[in-house]
């Protein structure tokens, strides 16, 4: 089994999902990310994929922005951060 | 057609590139012009309906039309690139969607630059597709790729690169691990010396492309910056299960 660091991937990994949840790309969007308020395009976040759903955390402080998790009724999706479209 | 929505593609062509390396040619019903950095998604279903799904970097120039290329390394137990290694021959279909993105792309006749490019392993994907898009529609904007892989066998796209660094097009290779009699290139990890030689004749204001495993993506980024290039000028794409 390989480190959690090994693992992650970044926003980027995860357009195609964001855009299914929000019917655009955003991954040129920027987050404000709520506990250190730090401002990151989405696709620098980091993304931990190999789990049940998906988790978007600041680069900074490792604070959850986002968690989108398919269901059998469909998408569910938990956001935390403010988002500025571009 | 649209991007999110799942096709068929053909696998026409499979091009090995280095011993954990290959080009699959995908042939594309649906197919959209990329941008160049974009990615598609990958999905594999099983018997049983188990799905595992990965993004691809394009590597072909959006100005190729109806297929793409997609260059994949193989990843030790990784479930989709071993299958795409080992078992999927030309002809056989796969499920994709794309071209998926809109932050770490470059466009030669919009995006400006000059353009500073720092890959690691297979994050030379994205960037191949940058250069032969370049190549594609003539353009002059400087470019500059340093590049670093673990031994000269491991590198990329190793005589395509060679031929690329013309008119404007500049090549730095670094090798990590060992490096052949008479190297010329850099032969250690990608550092702040390396990156302030390489990025300096384009100054503060170079558009600037970093991808590859996450410690080398975070290194050269933060390098940077201190260098004072414009944090808003430098794009990153990490991925995680590979090394240089």
């Amino acid at each position: 089994m390989r480190a959690n660091e090994e693992l992650t991937l970044d926003g980027n990994a995860v357009g195609g999902l964001l855009d299914e949840v929000f019917g655009a790309d955003l991954t040129a969007a920027v987050g404000t990310c709520p506990d250190c308020g730090r401002r990151d395009a989405l696709a620098t976040l980091r993304a931990y994929t190999y789990a049940p759903g998906v988790v978007l955390r600041c680069p900074g402080c490792d604070g959850v922005q986002l968690v989108i998790v398919r269901t059998p009724r469909g998408l569910r999706h938990q956001l935390r951060s403010v988002i500025e479209r571009r | 057609m649209n991007t999110l929505q799942w096709q068929i593609a053909t696998i026409t062509k499979i091009t090995p590139e280095t011993a954990k390396v290959k080009s699959f040619t995908l042939s594309l019903p649906g197919w959209i012009k990329h941008r160049a950095g974009q990615h598609y998604d990958l999905r594999l279903t099983a018997p049983d309906g188990y799905r595992a799904q990965r993004s691809y970097s394009i590597a072909s120039a959006p100005e190729r039309t109806g297929e793409i290329d997609l260059t994949i390394e193989r990843v030790e137990d990784g479930e989709v690139s071993t299958f795409l290694h080992q078992v999927v021959v030309p002809g056989d279909r796969i499920e994709v969607r794309g071209p998926i993105g809109g932050y770490f792309v470059w466009d030669a006749t919009t995006s400006g630059g000059p353009v500073l490019l720092v890959a690691g392993g297979s994050g030379v994907v994205p960037m191949m597709s940058m250069l032969r898009h370049r190549a594609a529609v003539g353009a002059k904007v400087p470019v500059r790729l340093l590049y670093s892989s673990r031994t000269y066998d491991d590198v990329i796209y190793r005589e395509e690169l060679a031929n690329l660094a013309t008119g404007g097009v500049e090549i730095f290779h670094t090798l990590t691990r060992s490096h052949p009699a008479g190297w010329t290139g850099y032969s250690r990890r990608i550092d702040d010396a390396m990156l302030a030689e390489v990025s300096r004749p384009f100054g503060a204001s170079a558009l600037t492309f970093i991808c590859g495993p996450t410690p080398l993506v975070e290194s050269a980024a933060t390098s940077l910056e201190r260098a004072s290039l414009r944090a808003d000028r430098i794009k990153t794409e990490r991925f995680g299960p590979t090394g240089t």
